[in-house]
């Protein structure tokens, strides 16, 4: 059979998370820190809009861009968080989770030869994404000196005349790293002087427990170098709706458009009238859950200083990354050890890319009861090693 | 802080400083400064107990009962919210916008307790002019906790 399949595929390397995964689903009574979406459910008020959308037959197709309504909303959402604005008409549109966004937004601009620049460790979908694009993905790897912020040293030094896009990854996963306002100017000068463009993925951007979230698209001259990508997954708690958005200069949302119509049509209807709402009433619901995550990120990091396990603060997403390089073992191997000895799963750090080494992705999308009883094992577990 | 530690203490009253302390980003002494200043100024009334009566063996009747009545000169509601309110059964008294005046809550061993409570109590009051009392069948949800067991976790147990 395999010389039916297409060798660009073959090739893709399988996602480093897939692989751990299949040795904690054996695992019947572990828990799990190892979840990349929220535990909260969607708030009802949405969840009911979707329903009633249901009941009133909205259940066909709508435009391939997404429902206007939802673009304006976007739009107003973007304008009241960032200040930037973006026309409903042809510079927005409705994709099918952030994920989606990214593939195509990559695929609307680049030719064959390009380069794609990746700050890891990060989400594990750009880099297959940029190579199915036909582009030679450049990595940066991040150092946990520097928070695992992007510096513009590291920026220049990954970038070739053959440079098309960076990637800009923050709040990240898997590290809750940000970046502030000051370091973004620092990329954005960089990228304006080079003639290269941006794919900023803040999809986790509602999720920031120091300054608010600030948007390269918001800094001058930078909204027409911009894909910006956003989503109702993480803000919201709406992972299953799969929903999200790309915005950006209209030519480029023109092409990712054309891509969009021809492989999805449009977004889920459904979740589309559902987002309406979540734009429209569900600030009061992304505070309470900021909220409580903030409680959950204090508590890990208390745990870890009492611990006195390294781990710098992160001040996004619902990730804390804390480096377990004294133990002497790579993170898959403290991963397994942790799994089979003390039942906790959580994610090497590797699989989000190879500088990802020696330290561990642990989520905070759990009850503080939940918390604790992990944070306990994990307790348990280093005194165990150091002895 | 004060609106966030109260949102916190209000769903789980049994938490203690120093965790509290730890989930606000501020120290246990500011911790406790707050909540003795709470306390202080009546925001914080009492560290209750949510207890589901109908899983237990115990006997419990509530009706909610609303309450027309001709208010005093000078004193308006006050005074007859406070005749009601001093009665232990009484468990809540409001003052309603709309149809009727006053809501109780009351909470007695059975329905003939609340008949007595109505009929001796209540409506020989001089300015009550009328009552109706619907009694509780089922409390699917009280103070923000809805009472069934919570369900289990379906996410997928890694995703990235």
């Amino acid at each position: 059979m395999n010389k039916y399949l297409s060798k660009k595929i073959t090739a893709l390397k399988p996602s480093g998370i897939r692989k751990f995964f299949d040795i904690v689903s054996e695992m019947k009574d572990a828990i799990s820190l190892g979840v990349g979406e929220p535990d909260f459910d969607t708030p009802w008020h949405i969840r009911d809009e979707g329903i009633y959308a249901l009941e009133k037959g909205k259940t066909f197709y709508t435009s391939n861009a997404g429902l206007k309504d939802l673009r304006i909303e976007i739009s107003n959402y973007i304008k009241r968080t960032q200040g930037v604005g973006y026309n409903p008409d042809n510079e927005i549109l409705v994709t099918v989770g952030g994920s989606e966004a990214i593939d195509i937004g990559l695929r609307a601009v680049i030719n064959p030869g390009d380069e794609v620049i990746i700050p890891q460790p990060s989400y594990v979908s750009y880099e297959p994404c940029a190579v199915l694009a036909g582009a030679k993905p450049v990595i940066i790897n991040l150092k946990a000196e520097n928070e695992f912020r992007l510096k513009p040293d590291e920026l220049l030094n990954a970038i070739t005349d053959k440079t098309k896009i960076l990637i800009l990854p923050y709040p990240n996963n898997p590290t809750g790293a940000i970046m502030e306002e000051d370091d973004l100017r620092a990329i954005a000068e960089i990228i304006k002087e080079k003639d290269i463009l941006v794919m900023s993925d803040e999809i986790y951007s509602a999720l920031t427990y120091k300054e608010k979230h600030t948007s390269i698209a918001s800094l001058d001259g930078m909204k027409e170098r911009t894909i910006l990508i956003n989503g109702f997954s993480k803000a919201y708690a709406m992972t299953g709706w799969r929903l999200g958005y790309a915005c950006g200069p209209k030519e480029i949302i023109e092409q990712m458009t054309k891509i969009h119509q021809f492989a999805i049509m449009c977004a889920p209807t459904t979740s589309q009238y559902a987002a309406v709402e979540a734009l429209k009433h569900g600030d009061k619901d992304v505070e309470e859950m900021r909220q409580a995550y903030n409680q959950r990120r204090r508590f890990l990091l208390d745990a870890f200083r009492k611990m006195n396990l390294e781990c710098f603060e992160p001040y996004g997403a619902f990730y804390v990354f804390p480096c377990i390089k004294e133990f002497g073992m790579t993170s898959e191997e403290f991963a397994t050890r942790f799994l089979q000895e003390e039942k906790v799963a959580v994610v090497p750090g590797t699989a989000f890319g190879e500088c990802g080494e020696g330290f561990l992705r642990i989520s905070y999308a759990y009850s503080l009861e939940s918390l604790k009883l992990a944070i306990g094992r994990l307790e348990k577990f280093v005194k165990k090693l150091r002895k | 802080m004060r609106e966030e530690l109260l949102a916190i203490i209000e769903k789980n009253s049994r938490i203690d400083f120093q965790e509290l302390a730890v989930l606000l980003g501020a120290s246990e002494e500011e911790v406790l400064n707050e909540l003795t200043a709470l306390e202080k100024e009546g925001i914080i009334c009492g560290y209750h107990t949510l207890i589901n009566w109908e899983k237990t063996s115990i006997e419990k009747v509530t009706a909610l009962i609303e309450v027309k009545v001709t208010p005093q000169r000078g004193q308006g509601f006050d005074k007859i919210a406070e005749r009601l309110y001093n009665y232990p059964e009484v468990r809540a008294v409001y003052l309603i916008s709309g149809g009727y005046d006053l809501l109780i809550t009351l909470e007695e061993k059975s329905l003939k307790e609340i008949a007595g409570f109505v009929s001796d109590k209540l409506s020989t009051l001089e300015s009550v002019l009328s009552t109706a009392t619907h009694f509780v069948l089922k409390k699917y949800k009280d103070h923000g906790t809805i009472f069934n067991p919570k369900k289990e976790d379906e996410r997928e147990v890694i995703t990235p």
